[in-house]
């Protein structure tokens, strides 16, 4: 089956010449994944899900003992730990929807004609390049209460970004923000130079307004590629820790990664930090796959 | 031709010297520690070993927040990375315990060190369980939290009346906690860019709790009773609520942005001029005095953590003792390194780079407390200091008491006695499942 979908070798190529057979190229390429992918992911997938069942440290010597679904049922018992989800998913909603908003409105005025576009394009991606813990680093100094220089332009006195409990993750999402809005931007804009040019010129004719183009031509036409934008987006802001490490150390910022590093890193307790990354695990499948489903409806229409 | 022989031969010369002195050195000693300054002294120190061993001594450091855990994962893969490490009080259970250290019970034993360094550094940095007779490090570095404070805002006349007017006492080093907080509200002056007390917040490690520790003991309260874990009726006694309230208190005379601070805050508080007072690490104040870190440094002065209202006065313990790393394929070598660390000169040499030795004969040496401004008082503290539990689920319990009581102290969340008795709950059941209490 899987060798009637390949072409056939070519009877004069060098490879043919050495004897090797299409089943052989095949493997040669795709085995050394294979091993690959089962050797770093799979299986320390599922030798951890093997532990999550135990009582396991890696800090002591004392064997591992079976205790069934006990860290599951604490860990969803656990007040903490729910109000840890509840600020990841108010992290994740603010962060990708001011993304999509920044990033699809700069790739907006971004699609036409302007001097420069190019230069423009290269310089608006630039925080995308940066490493995460650099940019902590340096918003943590913009974002300073005494000598930030945040506050020293909107004028704000010594508002204090990261110390406030309520503002701080606000504070980190609008470093997400920064950081991420080129990357929808990016996509976006992809997505508006393949919209034909004549749906314009036939929504002009018929006098069709601005909205009325946005949302019947150019919203619809690139929303597949958009959803891909946000799918991305959510799933790296579900898993996100350095930002908001680096930046502060607010509980009503303590996503479920930061969570979920000092039990397994700090407090050792390896086999119930096994368990938290199974339930953050099968939570990320569950919205992507939501997504998916909603990203293939978009495709259909 | 000749010349090109000749620097051919100095070639095969050079070659030969490098290799030779690669053999000299063949030994090598790794010890791990947190990066600040001590660690600096102390390869000074150890350059002074390799002088008249041979024996090449390297301290690799790692930021503070991060030193727990590169240990850790360090000593969990059995890894020979290091020989020896100059670890936190409180990781003794756990690294006893699970085998990471070598027991030292017999050097222990042998050099007799239990009379030659302070009572409270054999207590706290190298005896577990307590009061079993099995040790597991030497005393290195001792530590507590003392106060470092602006003398030329305390001395203004100015000051000095307007003090006296308002609170009906003079204006001087803080006798006990109601007059450190006084004192704390006097200066703090938001409208000047002046505020009253610089004290620990981070809760990403220990800070946090050891800030609150100093109140804790200092009002005559405990974490619990370490024999028997009992934390109920300790932990949220009616002393304990009362510190964490003052705690919180001070809170409010602190600068702008001072949700997340540690030693590099709470010196920059002085520094910088932002705060009259600041807590810190005696490890931190030679910093201090030094005019090249500090501009201030001819007009800041230093002192104990002040009794509480009962007249208890205490202190958190700080500071780490050098174990040997049960991994280790140079322990033979580490353990002679030790024998000359315990020196007296040793000893001598390294209260004189800076770091702060257990040795009593040291510590009690005339010489040793009037070196500095801040060496009586970090020798009076060094038997009035009390330290965290050493559980080896003390991580737990660390996290758990900050994530009750920071959003108490800095977002002003609940009350001191909901916050307690919540942490005495969380403890009580971190020690349930260890088995420790029934």
């Amino acid at each position: 089956m899987a060798t009637a979908v390949m072409t056939t070798l070519d009877p004069n190529s060098r490879s043919a010449a050495r004897g090797m057979s299409d089943l052989t190229i095949r493997n040669l390429f795709i085995i050394p994944t294979i091993v690959f992918l089962i050797v770093f992911n799979i299986f320390p997938l599922i030798y951890s899900l093997g532990y999550s069942f135990t009582d396991f440290r890696a800090s002591s010597a004392a064997p591992a003992n079976f205790v069934g679904l006990q860290n599951y049922r604490e860990l969803l018992n656990d007040p903490f730990i729910w109000s840890n989800f509840a600020i990841t998913a108010k992290y994740v909603i603010v962060s990708v929807v001011g993304q999509v908003v920044v990033g699809f409105g700069v790739a907006l005025l971004l699609n036409r004609d302007i001097p420069l576009k190019g230069l423009l394009t290269t310089l608006l991606l630039l925080p995308m390049m940066l490493s995460m813990a650099v940019v902590g680093l340096f918003w943590k100094l913009l974002y300073d209460p005494s000598f930030g220089i945040i506050n020293y332009t909107l004028g704000l006195g010594s508002f204090e970004w990261l110390s406030n409990p309520d503002m701080a993750l606000y504070a980190v999402a609008i470093t997400d923000i920064w950081m991420w809005s080129p990357f929808v931007m990016l996509l976006s804009l992809a997505g508006l130079s393949a919209v034909p040019k004549h749906l314009y010129e036939a929504a002009a004719i018929d006098r069709a307004g601005s909205f009325y183009t946005f949302f019947r031509i150019t919203l619809p036409l690139v929303a597949p590629i958009l959803m891909i934008a946000i799918i991305f987006r959510t799933m790296e802001a579900f898993k996100t820790f350095d930002l908001a490490y680096i930046l502060t150390s607010q509980p009503t910022t303590e996503v479920i990664s930061i969570r979920l590093y000092k039990m397994a890193f700090q407090e050792w307790q390896t086999g119930r930090s096994c368990a938290l990354a199974y339930i953050v695990l099968i939570m990320i499948l569950a919205i992507t796959n939501i997504y998916v489903k909603y990203l293939n409806k978009v495709k259909e229409r | 031709m000749r010349k090109t022989m000749t620097s051919m031969l100095a070639g095969i010369g050079l070659v030969l010297a490098c290799g030779t002195s690669v053999y000299a050195q063949d030994k090598e000693l790794t010890i791990f520690w947190a990066e600040w300054d001590p660690a600096n002294y102390l390869q000074e120190l150890v350059n002074l070993y390799e002088a008249e061993s041979g024996v090449k001594v390297t301290v690799e450091t790692t930021p503070w927040p991060d030193f727990q855990t590169k240990a850790f994962t360090e000593f969990n893969a059995k890894g020979s990375a290091y020989d020896m490490v100059v670890g936190d009080s409180q990781w003794i259970g756990a690294a006893s315990e699970a085998g990471h250290y070598v027991d030292l019970t017999d050097f222990f034993n042998k050099h007799n060190l239990k009379e030659v360094m302070a009572p409270a550094t054999v207590k706290y940095y190298a005896e577990y369980p307590s009061n079993s007779g099995k040790y597991w490090s030497i005393p290195a570095e001792g530590d507590a939290v003392g106060w470092s404070y602006r003398k030329d805002w305390f001395e203004d006349p100015k000051e000095m009346e307007a003090f006296k007017a308002k609170y009906g006492y003079d204006l001087g080093v803080p006798k006990d906690w109601k007059q450190l907080r006084d004192i704390a509200e006097f200066f703090h002056r938001p409208d000047e860019k002046r505020y009253g007390v610089a004290i620990y917040t981070d809760n990403s490690y220990d800070a946090l709790v050891m800030g609150v520790e100093n109140a804790i003991f200092s009002f005559g309260g405990e974490l619990g009773d370490y024999a028997t874990y009992k934390v109920d009726g300790i932990i949220n006694s009616e002393q304990n609520l009362k510190a964490l309230e003052a705690y919180k208190e001070l809170y409010s005379f602190t600068p702008p942005g001072w949700a997340k601070s540690f030693f590099i805050e709470d010196n920059q508080a002085i520094t910088e001029n932002l705060a009259a007072m600041s807590m810190n690490y005696f490890a931190f104040f030679p910093a201090l005095i030094n005019e090249a870190s500090n501009p201030n440094a001819k007009v800041t002065g230093f002192f104990a953590n002040p009794p509480g209202p009962n007249g208890d006065q205490f202190a958190a313990l700080g500071g780490q003792g050098i174990s040997v790393i049960s991994y280790s394929q140079n322990q033979e070598e580490a353990m002679k390194f030790l024998e000359w660390f315990i020196k007296d000169e040793t000893q001598k040499k390294w209260a004189e780079l800076g770091g702060y030795t257990a040795s009593a004969k040291v510590l009690e040496s005339p010489e040793f407390q009037n070196a500095t401004p801040y060496n009586k008082a970090f020798y009076e503290t060094m038997f009035k200091v009390k330290d965290f539990w050493a559980t080896p689920e003390y991580a737990e319990l660390l996290i758990q008491m900050n994530q009750r009581v920071y959003p108490y102290i800095t977002g002003n969340q609940g009350t001191a006695k909901e916050v307690l008795d919540s942490l005495a709950a969380d403890w009580n059941a971190t020690f349930k499942k260890y088995n420790r209490v029934k």
